[in-house]
């Protein structure tokens, strides 16, 4: 009995030396693999593959005047006309009217359910062939800002209709009283909240949409509308060379990054106000 | 002429019934306060007069209107009925003046500059002029339960209903919003209140009535019903409300002190 805590004292201290022993171990493990890997590579070759100065001054400016300015422009059309519909789909979800919310239910469930680049190739393919003759005002300006927005509606609609429910119900209830309708309601004090609250996850819904812009190069642009992916892809193969895409991606990081940073920074800030 | 009618008025959640054929009139100009204790359908008597529960049975006339009627233009007869919650339930997103503004602009169609005169007028009527710029989570409860007074009052109502406005108010704060109150009766609007300030019911209220079960135990001028109550289970009520610390240990048998919260309790 009288030996219980020193064997405890004992047993604790061991196991402190044997954590201490397996951090160790990952540390050498790492360091080695970084090592192997920095041996093993041909930094000349990675050089003028990767970061090869000459092409790289061969890329500007048009990596930025038609691939990240068509990157921002598809995103951009597919973030309004997304939000647009995703609000719409929002507001049939919660209405009285049954078939309006099987049509939000079955909408939501369905482009959740499919890939991205599915639905590229869709609008690509199938809408001039539903609807032949038919141009999309914008041309492949408004068709990767179709395609966007059908694949972002969907997250956009489940992500405002849960900013909505989160409106406390006494806010509808104080508009009703006042003798606001319910659509009244709705649009000066009920949706303007819901969107403060979903400002930070659509936020995060920019950076998914402007990353997946890059599907926009199966809808088939010509060389004017090649968006970033497109533009870096083309010059690779064009020079035999990866540093385009290198580049592509920094261009994609330079926006990513700091806007995932004002999503978290948004998000911080709201729950600071609601308390 | 009567401001509210209510005849025969039943709501059932579900199974439960909560209001069991509830019959009350308020006279123009008259004050009345409900009392009553909790999970008696104070609430929801009140909720039931401007329709934000459909009564199950029953009518109710504002103004000599059936609001309870199916075909009944509910949000133009709301625009009669004022109405203060126990939350205040302020717009949070509209500084104090945009909320006293929002309801004349939208729903009544007033100018920005008609509605902000209004609405300034109301502001400095409950004492908060000074305030007009701050959103509602920079305004203590009571400034921010003043602010849904003059909200309400800004659609011009002909009948204000109150549920606990000061339930959710700190004590030194509660004295501010019943004067706003007090002052409201003064100017002779109608008013139906459910509170447990019993002080206000007595000074203020032209009548008293005691709910208890879905049904109007008793029902009669407010000096009388507060400190003559006729009614076992209104004495029972009254004890507890006006003298909490004196209740009797709910383990033993109440009968006892029933009577002991009788006389006017100061506060
Ligand atoms: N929307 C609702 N759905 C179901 N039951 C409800 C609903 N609203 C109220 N109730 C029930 O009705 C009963 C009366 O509620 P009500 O809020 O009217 O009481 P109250 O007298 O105002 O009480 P309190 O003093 O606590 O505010 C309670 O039992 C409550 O649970
Ligand atoms: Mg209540």
């Amino acid at each position: 009995m009288a030996t219980g805590p020193t064997t405890a004292l004992r047993a604790g201290a061991a196991r402190r030396r044997r954590r201490r022993l397996v951090r160790g171990a990952e540390y050498a493990v790492f360091a080695a693999v970084i090592a192997a890997l920095a041996v093993l590579a041909d930094w000349g070759s990675l050089r003028t593959n990767f970061f090869n100065t000459d092409v790289i001054g061969g890329l500007f400016p048009d990596i930025i005047t038609v691939g990240l300015r068509n990157t921002v422009l598809y995103t951009a059309i597919g973030f309004v006309l997304g939000l647009a519909a995703g609000l719409l789909i929002a507001l049939m979800r919660l209405s009285s009217v049954l078939p309006y919310r099987w049509f939000a239910v079955a909408y939501v469930e369905v482009f959740r359910g499919l890939p991205a680049l599915l639905i590229f190739i869709f609008v690509g393919v199938g809408v001039p062939l539903a609807f032949p003759g038919t141009n999309l005002p914008g041309g492949v300006y408004g068709q990767a800002g179709l395609a966007l927005a059908l694949v972002s509606a969907a997250y956009m609609a489940e992500t405002i209709r849960a900013g909505i429910e989160a409106v406390p119900r006494g806010q509808m209830e104080a508009a009703r009283s006042l003798g606001m309708s319910h659509g009244r309601a709705m649009r000066t004090i009920i949706i303007p909240q819901a969107l403060r609250t979903v400002i930070p996850p659509l936020t995060n819904e920019l950076v998914l949409l402007f990353k997946d812009s890059s599907l926009a190069l199966f809808i088939g642009v010509s060389l004017g509308q090649r968006e970033l992916a497109k533009f870096g892809q083309d010059l690779a193969s064009e020079k035999g060379n990866t540093t385009p895409i290198v580049v592509a991606g920094l261009c994609y990081l330079l926006i990513t990054i700091p806007l995932g940073h004002l999503a978290r920074r948004l998000e911080t800030r709201r729950r600071g106000e609601a308390r | 002429m009567n401001a509210i009618e209510i005849t025969g008025l039943r709501k059932a959640f579900g199974d439960e019934e909560v209001l069991r054929g509830i019959d009350l009139t308020v006279a123009a100009g008259e004050v009345v306060c409900v009392i009553g204790p909790s999970g008696s359908g104070k609430s929801t008597l009140l909720r039931c007069v401007n329709v934000l529960e459909e009564p199950t049975a029953g009518t109710i006339l504002v103004n000599g209107a059936e609001i309870t009627d199916p075909d009944a233009d509910l949000d133009a007869l709301r625009r009669g009925i004022g109405m203060v919650f126990q939350q205040f339930n302020l717009f949070p997103h509209l500084t104090a003046l945009e909320n006293v503004m929002v309801a004349p602009m939208k729903v009544l169609r007033r100018s920005r500059d008609d509605a902000e005169r209004i609405a300034r007028d109301h502001l400095a009527r409950v004492g908060l002029a000074d305030r007009a710029d701050a959103f509602p989570r920079r305004l203590s409860g009571g400034q921010q339960q003043r602010v849904a007074i003059a909200r309400a009052l800004a659609m011009g109502p002909d009948v204000m209903l109150f549920d606990e406005p000061t339930s959710a108010l700190d004590p030194e704060l509660v004295g501010d919003v019943l004067g706003v109150m007090r002052k409201l009766a003064e100017a002779g609007m109608t008013m139906l209140v459910v509170t447990h300030e019993m002080s206000f019911a007595r000074e203020v209220a032209d009548r008293v009535v005691f709910l208890d079960g879905g049904v109007i135990v008793e029902s009669g001028p407010a000096a009388q019903v507060i400190a003559e109550p006729r009614m076992p289970r209104t004495r029972e009520f009254l004890a507890r409300v006006l003298d909490p610390a004196s209740a009797v240990d709910p383990g033993r048998a109440s009968d006892s002190s029933a009577d002991s919260g009788t006389g006017p309790g100061k506060d």
